[in-house]
């Protein structure tokens, strides 16, 4: 995609937060992923040209971070964590019968272009396991039917709310903009924590109204 | 025997915002150390005995006194917010609910150093956390708490929060800064260590999110209040993170120095029906535990003297119906994939743990793989180049010191002799119904 005057003076306000240049490199690519959806060759070169470094230099950066995607991912990217704790607690059985339910495999994006599936490592969120992330999103506590209920819902057009997030579950490009540092507006949205968050604090509580 | 001080608040719906932390007190803390001498902050950090709460435990106010001063450079801070350890979730829940403490904590850590730029490095894959910081960023820009002149104080300070991009490898603190400077995330020789050379060659402090969020309360409280918790050298109080197969997973706000026992006691034990087999004391690098150690004091000294770390106190509890070696394979996989390249030993070394791992699960190696695995640990312990090679081989290593028995009987059972769907939280939901 072209990239238009705005998104140029955009890029060049994200490279102004910095006191070099070359540190604003990956916001830039997120960036570039909320327009183009991954790391085209255009957003290569785009990037390459304001940081004036050589593309390879940007793409060599580009294909560290398994964040960056060099090819379409879903409307709705789904990572499914399969680090030991999630994996143990029920994240191997969420992939699989993912896989099978979208008929794709790791990496893979459904046909409709909604979906796509990978499994990802250990997200913070161990005491919600078994954890799965929509666009960078929390669902916690899931099982492999309401991870099923959960993409077929994304394919229908109508997502539920993440478990901890904004009311609306943003697409993929949008989200990689708040990645970039631009503020979307919905940090006020959704819970400041959940329950497991809130545990050790409410026996905390509990014990001193026991005493008092 | 919990002590919530970080988590006070988290249970008021707005505790994130300006004013749900102004409600109570928040920025007081911060006002108060710009009326002190940069010195004397960070003598009173010392004084406090704050230790890092990121995993490697070191003092916090001595690191601050590393930066050289007067020396007319540009010094910078820099919290480190990647957290990925696997098992390790305390300080997204804590940006989430209450983001403004950090911002806090940084303000009086970059005044007491002189740092005029100050980053949080925060991983890529949490959108919501990133919401929260930056609105927190732009609500204390707006307060006069960050910009020019802060507080009326004369002092200078931005903030930027940078977006990390998935790599655990960026959690290491050389790495983070390669990969802050616009490069790939690879981990540096030191020294030169980051207060001398760290971000752009500069002096550079690198705190965890925990440690830094500890700092208000510090200097509102004093010294003596932070060091009245803890043990003798593990000052203060911590929060542990409970998950995996327990009756009730989450976060516990505790004086350094409790037991698991304790822990499982106040939150209701291990899952019903079921024992504990092997934990974590502090994330996957650090060699797991078994129901030997129950008791251990859950502080720096308590749990090196058992033969672990305390890591993050990511507590994963793992009971009788999961196969260790699973769980063993799983995370030397993790760091197979999220090793960075650079040495050889850990690139190498890992690809082969895995290797020997997976037949080893499938009932296909022989005893001997058992040695072949420990000789590979011996060659990457202590010769990598950063702690991601040395994390790779503790759960290795002390997984064949306490279930050899285990691993054995992969081999004569030709696979593996559990059944995973036992372990699942959703087998435990049916038992319980």
């Amino acid at each position: 995609m072209a990239f238009t005057q705005q998104d140029l003076s955009v890029m060049d306000s994200i490279i102004a937060r910095y006191p070099r240049p070359r540190s604003a490199i990956m916001p830039l690519l997120h960036y570039v992923q909320s327009r183009d959806g991954f790391v085209t060759h255009d957003g290569i070169e785009i990037i390459a040209k304001k940081l004036e470094l050589e593309m390879a230099e940007v793409s060599a950066v580009s294909t560290f971070y398994t964040q960056y995607k060099r090819k379409p991912v879903g409307e709705y990217h789904v990572g499914v964590c399969t680090n030991t704790l999630c994996a143990v607690m029920g994240g191997d059985a969420i992939f699989a019968g993912l896989k099978e339910h979208l008929g794709i495999e790791n990496d893979g994006v459904t046909s409709d272009g909604k979906v796509s599936l990978e499994h990802i490592e250990c997200n913070a969120a161990c005491d919600y396991a078994p954890v799965v992330m929509a666009n960078w999103e929390f669902y916690d506590n899931q099982s492999v039917q309401s991870a099923k209920d959960l993409v077929d819902a994304m394919r229908a057009g109508d997502p539920p709310a993440p478990t901890r997030g904004p009311n609306v579950l943003p697409t993929w490009k949008e989200n990689s903009a708040v990645l970039a540092g631009l503020n979307d507006g919905h940090a006020h949205e959704g819970v400041q924590a959940g329950e497991p968050s809130l545990l050790g604090l409410k026996i905390s509580k509990d014990q001193k109204g026991a005493q008092g | 025997m919990l002590t919530p001080v970080l988590s006070a608040h988290w249970d008021e719906k707005d505790s994130f915002t300006m004013e749900g932390y102004q409600r109570h007190g928040g920025y007081d803390a911060a006002a108060k150390a710009l009326q002190m001498e940069p010195d004397a902050v960070i003598q009173l950090v010392k004084d406090s005995g704050l230790r890092g709460r990121g995993g490697a435990g070191f003092p916090t106010g001595m690191k601050w006194g590393f930066i050289p001063q007067g020396d007319n450079k540009d010094h910078y801070l820099v919290v480190n917010a990647d957290e990925s350890e696997p098992g390790t979730c305390k300080d997204m829940p804590l940006l989430l609910a209450n983001p403004h403490v950090l911002v806090e904590g940084m303000i009086i850590a970059s005044y007491a150093i002189r740092a005029k730029y100050a980053f949080i490095y925060v991983r890529g894959e949490v959108t919501h956390v990133v919401r929260r910081v930056q609105q927190a960023i732009e609500d204390a820009y707006r307060a006069g708490y960050l910009g020019k002149n802060i507080f009326g104080s004369g002092v200078d300070l931005e903030l930027v929060l940078h977006v990390g991009a998935g790599a655990y490898i960026c959690g290491e603190e050389t790495a983070l800064l390669d990969s802050l400077e616009g490069f790939r995330g690879q981990p540096r020789l030191r020294p030169p260590f980051p207060a001398i050379a760290g971000l752009y060659a500069r002096p550079t402090v690198v705190n965890n999110v925990e440690s830094i969020s500890s700092i208000p309360a510090i200097i509102t409280n004093g010294p003596e209040w932070f060091s009245s918790m803890g043990t003798e050298k593990s000052k203060g109080m911590t929060l542990y993170s409970l998950s995996g197969h327990v009756a009730h997973p989450g976060q516990f706000e505790a004086p350094l120095g409790i037991t698991l026992r304790e822990l499982l006691e106040l939150s209701g034990g291990i899952r019903a029906g079921h024992q504990l087999k092997f934990w974590t004391p502090g994330g996957s690098s650090t060699p797991i535990f078994t129901a030997e150690h129950w008791d251990t004091p859950l502080d720096y000294e308590g749990v090196a003297a058992a033969g672990s770390m305390l890591g993050t106190k990511a507590l994963q509890i793992f009971d009788e119906t999961t196969c260790v070696v699973r769980a063993v394979l799983r995370w030397s996989e993790f760091y197979k994939h999220e090793s960075c390249g650079k040495c050889t030993p850990c690139r190498e070394g890992t690809w082969w743990l895995v290797q020997i791992l997976r037949d080893l699960e499938n009932g296909q190696g022989t005893e001997a793989d058992l040695d072949k695995l420990l000789d590979i640990c011996d060659n990457i312990l202590g010769r990598a180049f950063c702690a991601l090679g040395d994390g790779a081989t503790s759960p290795i290593i002390s997984s064949i010191k306490y279930f050899r028995d285990e691993y054995i009987a992969h081999l004569t059972n030709g696979g593996c002799p559990f059944d995973p769907h036992a372990a699942t939280l959703f087998a435990s939901a049916k038992a319980g119904a």
